[in-house]
Formats: C-alpha cells, structure tokens, sequence
C-alpha cells in the first residue's frame, strides 16, 4: 500500500483510509481480523460437517445401538472433539497466520488450562471420593453411574 | 545494517524492532484483544464443566439426567445454534461485500434463530424447576443449572449486542468501527457454539449414557 510511505505525522487520517478498506480486498497485507475473512463456500463446508459430525452422536445416544455405554460415549466425544476443531477452522477461522499467530498461540494456551483443570479436578475428586469418602462414594454409585 | 541490531548509528534511536511494523488504524488490536477476552471467558466454561464433571453424580437422591433430559428437545436446540452460526456467516460474507440490506436481513434470521434457542432452554428450565428438578434440589442440578445457564446468559447478551448493532448499521451504515463490531460479534456468537458442543456432549449426551 503506497499509504505506507506517509510519514506518521499523518496517522490519523490514513488510519482512517485503512480502516475503511479493511473489510475487502486488504487480506494479502496482513489478517488482523482472523474472523472476517470466511467464503461461502467454507461456511458451508462448516455446517456440512457439523450436521454430519452432530446427528451421529444424538443418533448413536437415543437408538442406543451400540449396547456398551461405554463405546458410544467414546464415540460420541471422538465425535465432540472434531466438531470443536471444524468450527475453529470454518467458522473461527482459526490458523496459524491470523495476528502472526498469537492467537493461536493464545489458544493452545488455553486449551492447556483447560485440560489441566478439568482433568485435574475430576482426578482428584475422584481420589477424594474412593480413598476418604467410602459412604458418599457408594451413594454415587448407586445413584449416577 | 545497523538498524537490524541494537547498536544503531548515532543519531538513529535503536528501532530495530519497528522494522516490519507500521502505523496501526484505530482499532488495529481490537480483534486479538477480543480473542483473548474469549480465551479468558473460555477458562470460565472451563471451571464450570469442570465443576459439573465433579458433581454430576451427586444425585442426593434426586431424579438423574436419563430421567430429567429430554434428548429431542436438546437436538431442536444444537439445530437452532447450528443455524444461527452459519446465518451469521452470511451476514459476515454480506459484510464483506459491502451489502448493507443483506446484511441486516441475515443478522435478523440469526436473531430469531438466537431466540428461538433461548426460548427452547427457557422451557427447559422452567419445565425441570416445575418437576421439583430445580437447582437447589442436588448438586448435579446446581452444577447443570450453573453451566448451561452461563452459556444462555452469554447467548442473551449475544442477542442484546446483535440487537444494537442491528440498530448500528441501519443508522451508520458499514463503516469501519461497524465492520470491527461484526467481526467481535461473529468471534462471540461461534465461540458459544462451541461451547454448546461441549454442553451437548458432555452434559446431555454423556449425561444421559451413564
């Protein structure tokens, strides 16, 4: 962009310029808005595959096909766990190159927490309730599980 | 040469580290901020599932969620948010292409398809409350009432903000500052539907597995 050359005694109004032509052709510049950027075709990709990610879960869940609990429900996460990553990538759109990728970086942070935290709190709990609790544990098995 | 190390020439300040920087619009860091705001939101969920997962068998000797869900009903909901997220993808691509009407027509559709999940829940809720499954009755109620209400509560100010942003663009057209709103807006609206993923698995479909 030859607006580049102006010297920043003039920020403002080019501020202003390449704030108005952000929203279209501005995209091989940079990507700082890693949101605005989807095509028609990749929203639809999206919602193709969540459709197809999402019915097989409540499917597998309320025919009860599959006899083992067990089975479904690692299914039915498996299932979760790539309808997650498709909205990211077609809805989000989330890659590495959007704000040079710190917010990718920001979220493989996050989902670090995240991981932690869960898995830390129902694995502690869960130690809590066998080893300390035997009376409360018992409660929950004949109540939830 | 010298402007790539610290130790510039005399009279240079040392600004190696502007090299491939330029002057910033308004509004420039607006959308990694607002990506960060969600990331922080994101660890909020994070506690609340994790809370659920702790207590989701605490039953005290209330009605357990194969009794309580109605699995249906949470299907009609995923569709309506499903729907709502691609909707608001068209607004998104109409945004793009500068069509202001098409644009307001589709943030509509989204709205109601947005209502139309908060009313499903709404039912939900007060028809649980209604059976005595309210979220004083056990801790797994607590925690289901908790999480999947802090998701709704996000939905309902999604709404509010789509709603003034609605009123936004009929009054200002799509400036820039317009164009940055739908953006964030568009980051928090798909960002609830992932979190929904999350609630429909592990709360209603896990829930009801086990």
């Amino acid at each position: 962009m030859s607006t580049h050359d102006n010297p920043p005694v003039h920020s403002h109004e080019h501020g202003h310029d390449h704030g108005r032509d952000h929203g279209h052709g501005h995209h091989a510049h940079d990507n700082h808005g890693g949101a605005a950027h989807g095509t028609r075709k990749g929203y639809w990709t999206g919602f193709i595959l969540s459709v197809l990610l999402t019915a097989p879960a409540f499917a597998l869940v309320m025919t009860g096909v599959i006899a083992d609990a067990r089975i479904t429900a690692g299914i039915v996460t498996a299932l979760a766990a790539v309808q997650i990553v498709v909205h990211m990538v077609y809805f989000l759109h989330m890659n590495s190159k959007s704000e040079n990728g710190w917010t990718l970086l920001a979220l493989i942070f996050t989902v670090i927490i995240v991981v932690i935290a869960i898995a830390g709190s129902l694995w502690v709990m869960y130690n809590m309730n066998v080893n300390m609790m035997p009376g409360m544990h018992m409660e929950m098995t004949s109540g939830g599980m | 040469m010298a402007t790539t190390t610290p130790t510039a020439a005399a009279g240079e300040p040392p600004a190696y580290y502007e090299l491939d920087e330029h002057p910033h619009p308004p509004g420039g860091s607006t959308m990694l901020g607002f990506w960060l705001y969600l990331m922080s939101d994101c660890l909020i969920f994070a506690m609340l599932f994790a809370a659920y997962g702790v207590y989701g068998g605490s039953l005290a000797g209330g009605p357990g969620p194969r009794e309580l869900f109605d699995l249906p009903l949470v299907a009609i909901n995923t569709t309506m948010l499903l729907l709502s997220s691609i909707t608001y993808g068209f607004a998104m691509i109409a945004t793009d292409e500068k069509r202001q009407s098409a644009v307001l027509g589709w943030l509509g559709v989204t709205a109601l398809f947005g209502l139309a999940f908060l009313a499903i829940e709404l039912y939900e809720f007060s028809h649980l409350i209604h059976e005595g499954a309210g979220p004083q009755r056990s801790a797994f109620l607590s925690a289901f009432f908790t999480l999947v209400g802090t998701h709704g509560l996000h939905v309902t100010f999604g709404l509010i903000w789509l709603a003034v942003l609605v009123v936004q663009v009929m009054r200002r057209g799509l400036i820039a500052d317009n164009v940055r709103r739908l953006q964030c807006l568009s980051m928090f609206w798909h960002f609830l539907d992932v979190v929904w993923i999350g609630v429909f698995t592990f709360v209603y479909l896990l829930g009801v597995l086990r």
